[in-house]
């Protein structure tokens, strides 16, 4: 069956010291209809940027350098300006961290989910109004009718969100896509944030591709899970595997990260990312791994299939047993 | 004898206009809670909660409208301002955002050695020998100092935060947010320096923050607070394994797990159906719980979600 969503090798750059850099390499993904994909990693690590891409959002002077993006089987790379705005919005579905920046402030919460519906031509205004109210009551925001005459301002963090949510969700896209959505919320909203995702992806038959630095996001969220470090996957597989068998050293120094598992001292990863201007030859994590060889420093390792649901960008990966 | 004991600590702002003015708020409602010598004592809430209010009331950074700040014995909103600028070489602070928190026009070099110039403290060459020895202290290359806040990492920066905090050898640091701007891997660094150097120094730490998986890590007790008061008060151990406030209860539900397998429900909680009057009641030896509806005994305790 073909994926709903196939990235294929993707890299983006951005210009600097006179050529482009790319900052996200050979990114390979595939998301199956309702199945929900979490993209992991730091600042940097190119996982939002990524995201932008799939759709071919890409802030310039950026620009995606090579690679294919398909949904069910079609090219996106390669359409035309116009067929790509047809799709945005109505196949493909955006929520961003930033709920307060992503809402324009001069229209009321009810036009604002009912614009997509008018753009892309599924309803007149009149209706697409009640449609909003109706996108609204499902996304749980108390008092809907109300609210879809109010402001931005006149919402809390967590209601925006959810605004945010039902006018992605207007058109009906078989994808959405979200970048942090939950991180600028107090802890019990994005829990309900992100229950209300769990139940809407259910109800509409939504595939999710999950962008988010927090491994326990990842835990709640995820049937599948890519690692991103300085760039590149280094991991990928179940999310099952990732918590009980993280194969890279990176995927592990992450977990052991993680705080609130013991007392006192945790177990961290040394060193920094290393900037894309000047990264290392082979591994980019080799510097600050504790498992590093000689050979890390050649070349950039493959990312080896460890089996079926698991693959690790590692010299050790398949190989020896950790 | 404890360190830092806060009394009944209020904070109440004016609202209205220029021309009417309203009802004030009360952003801090009778805090009360004491912190022992050696202690590192978490201060947990989500935003709007009042402990960043808390922070800046104990160090008097703004003055609050009522209560008591006792350090070492002394009454901190009793002290006139010569003898508080003595008392702030004892009390230090480090902000959540290191991007703001450091002056961008300043070599970090300096910026750890201002509290020591303002001070008085050394000639300007021993001075900038315990620069040097407390930029190594924090992690950074002493032969750094000359660079600007810009070309560090927030990480960094941080360390440079954490460096002018212990500069003036205090005893008592208050870490707000200390780490919540950073990085999974860049947040155990610094989280492993502040506790090197709390121990090495033997430093006492209020540690606040909003993410209690945080707070359960570094911290022996905790506080929770909600809406300016606290509404439960327990060693951390005791307070993740059985709550008995229904706002920690719906808190710690919220907590996500490092764990696929583990489905937390969620724990509703009903802001309409409790009381904040009722004062403190020791359910168990030092867990102490504001019992939620007025006259009624503290919940049950809830098994852990984990």
């Amino acid at each position: 069956m073909t994926p709903l969503l196939e990235i294929d090798r993707l890299a983006v750059g951005f210009p600097a010291h006179g050529r482009m850099l790319p900052v996200v390499h050979d990114v390979s993904l595939s998301i199956g209809e309702r199945e929900t994909l979490c993209l992991v990693g730091e600042s940097g690590s190119g996982k939002s940027l990524t995201a932008l891409a799939a759709m071919r959002l890409v802030p310039s002077p950026g620009r995606t350098l090579r690679g294919s993006i398909r949904l069910r089987g079609r090219e996106l790379l390669t359409i035309s300006e116009e067929d790509m705005c047809a799709v945005r919005g109505a196949e493909i579905g955006m929520v961003f961290q930033e709920p307060s920046a992503a809402l324009n402030p001069v229209l009321t919460i009810g036009d604002q989910i009912a614009e997509p519906l008018v753009i892309h031509g599924r309803a007149g205004r009149r209706e697409a109004r009640a449609e909003a109210v109706r996108l609204l009551e499902a996304v749980k925001m108390p008092d809907a009718a109300a609210r879809a005459r109010d402001y931005p301002h006149q919402l809390s963090g967590g209601q925006r969100q959810r605004a945010l949510i039902a006018a992605a969700l207007a058109c009906r896209p078989a994808l959405l896509i979200a970048d942090e959505p939950t991180t600028a919320l107090d802890a019990r909203i994005q829990a309900e944030v992100l229950d209300l995702l769990r139940e809407l992806q259910a109800q509409y038959g939504l595939a999710l591709l999950l962008v988010t630095h927090d491994l326990g996001v990842v835990a709640r969220m995820a049937d599948r899970v890519a690692v991103m470090y300085a760039g590149r996957i280094v991991e990928q597989g179940s999310v099952r595997r990732l918590f009980t068998s993280p194969a890279h050293p990176y995927t592990r120094g992450l977990l052991a990260s993680m705080p609130g598992t013991g007392k006192g001292r945790l177990a961290a990863i040394d060193g920094t990312v290393p900037d894309p201007a000047s990264m290392p030859p082979g591994c980019a994590f080799e510097p600050r791994c504790a498992e590093r060889l000689p050979v890390c420093r050649e070349a950039v390792p493959d990312l080896t299939s460890i089996d079926g649901d698991q693959a690790s960008r590692c010299v050790h990966a398949g190989g020896r047993a950790h | 004898m404890a360190l830092l004991e806060v009394r009944n600590l209020t904070k109440e702002y004016q609202r209205g206009s220029l021309f009417r003015r309203g009802a004030p708020v009360r952003a801090l409602d009778g805090v009360s809670f004491s912190i022992e010598a050696g202690e590192r004592f978490g201060l947990v809430g989500e935003s709007g909660s009042g402990k960043t209010t808390t922070a800046r009331c104990v160090l008097r950074l703004i003055e609050p409208t009522a209560g008591e700040v006792w350090f070492k014995g002394e009454n901190v909103l009793a002290a006139p301002r010569p003898r508080l600028r003595e008392l702030r070489r004892e009390m230090q602070i480090v902000f959540q955002d290191p991007w703001t928190s450091l002056n961008p026009r300043l070599r970090i070099g300096d910026i750890v050695e201002e509290p020591l110039a303002i001070h008085g403290i050394g000639t300007r060459a021993s001075r900038r020998n315990r620069v040097a020895e407390l930029l190594t202290l924090v992690g950074l290359d002493p032969g750094w100092r000359n660079r600007y806040p810009h070309e560090f990492s927030g990480g960094q920066r941080q360390r440079v935060g954490l460096a002018r905090a212990v500069a003036l050898k205090p005893s008592f640091l208050i870490a707000d947010e200390p780490v919540s701007a950073l990085d999974v891997s860049v947040q155990a660094q610094v989280l492993n320096l502040l506790i090197d150097l709390q121990e090495q120094l033997g430093l006492t730490c209020l540690f606040i923050a909003h993410d209690l998986r945080l707070v359960r890590q570094v911290c022996s007790r905790v506080a929770v607070m909600y809406r300016g008061r606290i509404v439960e008060l327990a060693r951390t151990e005791d307070l993740f394994t059985a709550p008995r406030h229904p706002y920690t209860q719906a808190l710690l539900a919220a907590v996500p797990h490092a764990d696929p397998d583990v489905h937390p429900t969620p724990v509703p909680f009903n802001p309409e159906g409790v009381s904040l009057e009722a004062t403190m009641a020791e359910v168990a030896p030092g867990h102490w719980v504001r019992p939620a509806e007025p006259g009624a005994k503290p919940g049950e305790a809830r098994p852990d979600p984990t």
